[in-house]
């Protein structure tokens, strides 16, 4: 069977920088692949690749069997397949939490409008936020608009969630809503990409981790071994600065991060 | 009010402080010295008004501007002819001039080249034209084109109020367009819509509530441009505002009707201001 995602010799390059400098890997069905990762190190980038938000320079992206990389391909029924979640929600501002579940599902897969509102309802209840259906975005809380914006993807029953850096925007005590949700869907078995530099859910949640720096996969494996014990220097140093900033300064090799328990093998 | 904030802790620190006299009491406090200023503007305002209200030639001001028996002849044509004729201009003139205008903002942003080129060569001539210019263009139009416009004298009017609203919309309604995140293009896109399909559902709605304020105020402008349209000689039933007010303050030798017909813009122009002003301060609140 083909893999749920499959990136082969990615390419990106923005005017005079290059921001992935070739990048293969592959996800399989109802795995959840969290990247990881320094900003700047492309790996926003890569995920918008895999949609084609943004056009790679080179390489093909693969979701489901179909190059979304051919130029002949229709992005549009494509990306009806793959669900986003973007870092600042982007929820529609002039529409109501259940209009913005339903437009999509109106316009694009040409649901009626009774079957669209099931639909959103159900999803939107999913996600916990059920009695906000008549609120507009502006009304809710950054935890609330990120789960409704799930809801938005989840509605078009996509086959694979891009999930980008979904948690980054909002207030920390808001952040464990979002994750429960995300930890929910894959229990349930979605294939889900997520940027991320949530460690405790990557190392939770996550089937395979990836660490990207300076446009190219430094790492990747199951989420304990890179996480827990990572092989290359760049990702102890990360996960040191990340899991304790505080002593951040005092690498590198100061051995007092969990990170570096075991730097001999 | 600050400088006397620090004037105060200052003054223990006294020797510490800059070079010059002791930095004890001023011989005029700011809050003195602000008093005394504010009087003089008072005692300034009083002497002109004064002069103004003495120098005034009441009587003939009276006579010519206010004179009742006058006014009352330019009942019912101010409304049913007058107001009504400048109001067909000016809406035919914005409508036609806003479709115009959101062509050119989308050639503006298209990414063939040449319609980027001839909208903003569009733009920045019409811009930069004065509207009296334009309008004795069109006068001519028709030696050039070999055939009169259709509508006569309102098809001339409203094409030369349109092709100056295009031109300013143009550039209103792209930048419009252009506030909207990108990132709803992005999320529209991302759900599967089509960038027509987007742009019509997502950002097309969101940009008409940000271009709303600055086009009541635009539409306020082109109401006041409608008066050029005196310059295109009309008579009779196709006369607007100005050209009304002009023509019975001649056949009257009076200034009453300018006077009337100014107070009828205002009735126009006011309310749609104050609209303007409020929908923009509802937008400031609601983002």
């Amino acid at each position: 069977m083909a893999h749920a995602v499959e990136i082969k010799d990615l390419h990106k390059s923005f005017g005079e920088l290059e921001v992935l400098k070739g990048i293969d890997f592959t996800v399989d069905q109802g795995q959840v692949v969290c990247v990881i990762g320094p900003s700047g190190s492309g790996k926003s980038t890569l995920l918008r690749c895999v949609n084609l938000l943004e056009q790679p320079t080179k390489g093909t992206v693969r979701v489901g069997g179909v190059e979304l990389t051919d130029p002949d391909v229709d992005i549009d029924a494509a990306r009806r397949r793959l669900g986003m979640v973007f870092q600042s929600f982007n929820l529609f501002p002039h529409m109501t939490a259940l209009q913005n579940v339903m437009i999509a599902q109106r316009r694009v897969l040409k649901r009626g409008s009774g079957e669209a509102e099931r639909v959103a309802r159900a999803n939107l209840e999913k996600v916990g936020v059920a009695d906000k259906c008549d609120v507009y975005p502006a009304q809710l809380s950054g935890g609330q608009q990120q789960r409704v914006a799930i809801a938005r993807a989840l509605a078009m029953d996509p086959d694979l969630m891009l999930f980008d850096e979904p948690t980054s925007a909002l207030d920390p005590e808001l952040v464990g809503d979002v994750l429960s949700v995300m930890r929910d869907l894959a229990r349930d078995g979605m294939t889900m990409l997520v940027v991320t530099h949530e460690m405790g859910f990557a190392r939770e949640v996550a089937d395979r981790v990836v660490f990207m720096d300076g446009g190219v996969i430094v790492e990747e494996g199951p989420a304990d071994q890179v996480i827990g014990d990572p092989r290359h220097a760049r990702t102890r140093t990360f996960l040191s600065r990340v899991l304790d900033p505080t002593h951040a300064g005092d690498e590198p090799g100061a051995g007092s991060a969990p990170a570096d328990a075991g730097p001999g093998s | 009010m600050t400088d006397h904030l620090t004037s105060g802790p200052a003054d223990p620190a006294g020797p510490a402080g800059p070079a010059g006299p002791p930095p004890g009491r001023a011989r005029l406090s700011p809050r003195k010295r602000q008093r005394i200023s504010r009087a003089i503007q008072y005692v300034v305002l009083a002497a002109v008004l004064l002069t103004v209200v003495l120098v005034a030639n009441w009587q003939g001001l009276a006579e010519n501007f206010t004179k009742l028996d006058v006014a009352r002849q330019t009942l019912p044509e101010l409304f049913t002819v007058a107001l009504k004729n400048t109001i067909i201009y000016t809406v035919g003139g914005f409508v036609l001039g806003a479709l115009g205008g959101l062509l050119f903002a989308l050639m503006r942003m298209s990414s063939v080249r040449p319609y980027r080129w001839i909208a903003t060569i569009y733009i920045e001539i019409f811009r930069g034209l004065p509207a009296l210019l334009i309008f004795l263009l069109i006068l001519f139009l028709p030696l050039v084109l070999g055939f009169q416009l259709p509508g006569g004298t309102y098809g001339s009017g409203i094409l030369g109020l349109a092709v100056i609203n295009a031109a300013y919309m143009a550039e209103t309604l792209r930048a419009g367009l252009q506030a909207v995140p990108r990132g709803q293009m992005e999320a529209a896109r991302s759900l599967g819509m089509s960038h027509a399909r987007a742009m019509a559902t997502i950002v097309i709605p969101q940009a008409i509530r940000i271009v709303i304020p600055p086009t009541t105020n635009q539409f306020v402008a082109l109401l006041k441009d409608s008066s050029l349209v005196f310059f295109l000689g009309v008579s009779g039933e196709y006369v607007e505002l100005t050209k009304f007010g002009n023509d019975v303050a001649s056949t009257t030798s009076n200034a009453t009707p300018i006077l009337v017909v100014g107070l009828t813009y205002l009735l126009v122009t006011i309310p749609l201001g104050y609209l303007a002003g409020r929908l923009e301060a509802r937008q400031a609140k609601g983002r």
